[in-house]
């Protein structure tokens, strides 16, 4: 909705409202800009600059710092091999949850069959319960499997968890499409997989391009199975960064922490900027619609 | 909720085919629905039996009823974390709503740079807490972040101790968690703003109704059921909450930003008390469920 707008004459309105919005804008931007600016210092330029100050000479030698060799605990290998560890997790991860995704939903709205919708309603439960309940016992089960501590333990707990949500968003979209492409599709003697490739699957760009953002910013940024499921050599770039910025050395390098918390959010702030539209709606999709 | 009739019929009359698209939507359901099921309801059970269980250091079948709760709640600490949890909550959801609001209202007066600006507000959310975690530790380090700033600007004896202050850390993790989530809150009530029908507004205005008024009796009213699917989401964020603390504080100094995710983690991954980390999930799926399980209850039932 949107009220009529005052004509083009000056309005004390729409400057104390341009004011506000500006300096929201501001509070928004500026860790943002804390962090840029820190990250391209260096330790002395910290101690005698601000927080605001622009850095005098402007390095990238944080970054590099922050890359390959900054201490993560005892290792000093910087994030590299973690940022790596997130890469390798996360491209099957969202691939594969993803594709179930879209299976789930499509039987879930266009194969109806007596209790799916209860069965939908149980699943729908397990993108809200908090996955504190399912830390100890999963990972006596990856024990059980062999895949303690790896990073295709991780893979496999990201595909489950993110099951729920992704039959969620698939199911939502596929119910809109109308009944009646399937029914023709059945009349002319199509089966099951065929509708679903050649009728479905190509319909379903925009929310595939949704749930893969949703899924990738999800599983990217996730830390809570990382610090649990994780081995010493397979632990995502989340937890990678917390045990820098955690490391209790003699001088706080605060100037490498930035630049390893940009190199950590980087990949989904660009695709963030890159396809922000898509983000938002799932933000939307996986709150309001139930 | 209409759970009998398919979407589809699938007839008899062609035998085999038919008899096998009848079979394959479940065939296909069936792997996915029972890992989710094993995952979620499966470990959710095993970890009930946890938390009846004397295990400490490794898991111990043995059954001691409900000893590890009595622990827990003859525990300070998870009172402590309780108390963080509530502290956090209130306030959390009170600026993250009054901000959310305010901006998805004064972005819907027709704002020209509207989707930069929405952009802004909104980025916090893809980035992970613990990125956002540590640049806040950072801003508001006492030495020389924010009290630095403070001083230059002339404020000699400012002084930002919060993050090291026992008694004020929590508040710390408030201000982080309002700054990445009111966007996000923005853009859910700007969605239920758009959806508001316009004639009721224009009639609203013909009458002479002023916009304040128009706001406050028509359009808010009327996002009611926006604000508790909000209110619904951001609870149940909060008593999730995790990454931020462990980033931000860490749930220190000592224990004082405990938070029950933090206090889980603790007793069941470093401190050797899997009963008792078992029985605060427990606690903590209980309190998550008493507030998701009736709105996904009336969410499913209005949609027909």
């Amino acid at each position: 909705m949107s009220p009529a707008a005052a004509p083009s004459r000056f309005d004390w309105h729409r400057l104390a409202l341009w004011s506000v919005l500006l300096l929201f804008a501001a509070v928004f931007l500026l860790p943002m800009y804390v962090m840029v600016t820190t990250s391209l210092k260096d330790m002395e330029q910290i101690r005698q600059g601000n927080l605001l100050s622009l850095p005098t000479s402007p390095s990238f030698d944080a970054w590099s710092k922050a890359w390959s060799h900054a201490c993560t605990g005892v290792d000093c290998g910087g994030l590299k091999p973690f940022f790596m560890n997130s890469v390798v997790m996360v491209i099957p991860a969202v691939l594969i949850s993803t594709l179930l995704g879209a299976i789930n939903g499509y039987v879930l709205s266009k194969w109806r069959f007596r209790g799916s919708e209860v069965i939908f309603a149980l699943m729908l439960f397990g993108v809200f319960m908090p996955m504190q309940v399912v830390l100890l016992p999963m990972s006596q089960v990856l024990g059980w499997l062999g895949m303690a501590s790896s990073l295709w333990g991780l893979v496999a707990v990201h595909i489950i968890a993110g099951l729920a949500s992704t039959t969620l968003f698939f199911r939502n979209y596929y119910v809109g499409l109308p009944d009646e492409l399937v029914k023709a599709a059945m009349l002319d003697g199509a089966g099951f997989w065929r509708i679903f490739w050649r009728i479905i699957v190509p319909l379903s760009t925009p929310i595939t391009v949704v749930t893969l953002i949703w899924q990738f910013t999800n599983i990217w940024n996730d830390f809570l199975y990382g610090i649990v499921f994780s081995g010493a050599d397979s632990k995502p770039i989340t937890v990678g960064l917390n045990n820098l910025a955690n490391t209790t050395s003699s001088v706080k390098e605060y100037n490498v922490d930035m630049a390893a918390a940009m190199i950590a959010g980087l990949p989904t702030l660009f695709v963030y900027i890159v396809a922000g539209k898509y983000f938002v709606r799932g933000l939307t999709a996986g709150a309001v619609k139930g | 909720m209409n759970t009998t009739a398919p979407a589809v019929g699938a007839r008899s009359s062609v035998p085999f085919s038919a008899r096998l698209s009848e079979w394959m939507p479940k065939l296909v359901l069936a792997p996915s629905f029972v890992l989710a099921f094993l995952f979620i309801y499966g470990l959710m059970a095993w970890n009930g039996y946890l938390s009846l269980s004397a295990s400490r250091m490794l898991p111990d079948y043995s059954f001691v009823g409900f000893e590890q709760y009595g622990r827990l709640w003859e525990s300070e600490r998870w009172w402590v974390a309780l108390k963080n949890l509530g502290i956090y909550s209130v306030l959390f959801l009170f600026f993250g709503m009054a901000i959310g609001l305010l901006l998805a209202i004064l972005l819907d007066q027709k704002i020209r740079a509207e989707g930069v600006l929405r952009t802004i507000y909104l980025y916090p959310m893809a980035l992970s807490f613990i990125v956002t975690g540590t640049a806040w530790k950072w801003i508001l380090n006492p030495g020389l972040g924010l009290e630095k700033l403070m001083r230059e600007w002339g404020f000699e004896s400012f002084t930002f101790d919060w993050l090291v202050n026992t008694d004020r850390a929590i508040y710390t993790i408030v201000i982080a968690g309002v700054w990445q989530s009111a966007g996000f809150v923005m853009a859910l009530f700007l969605a239920g703003l758009r959806g508001i029908d316009d004639s009721i507004l224009k009639a609203a205005q013909i009458d002479g109704a002023s916009l304040p008024r128009i706001y406050w009796r028509i359009v808010i009213p009327s996002l009611r059921p926006v604000f508790f699917s909000t209110l619904m989401v951001l609870s149940h964020l909060a008593i999730k909450s995790f990454d931020l603390v462990m980033a931000l504080t860490a749930g220190g100094p000592g224990y004082a930003t405990d938070m029950p995710a933090t206090f889980m983690y603790t007793m069941a991954f470093s401190r050797g008390q899997i009963g008792l980390g078992a029985a605060s999930a427990t606690i903590m799926l209980a309190t998550v469920a008493a507030i998701v399980v009736p709105y996904l209850y009336s969410e499913l039932r209005t949609r027909k």
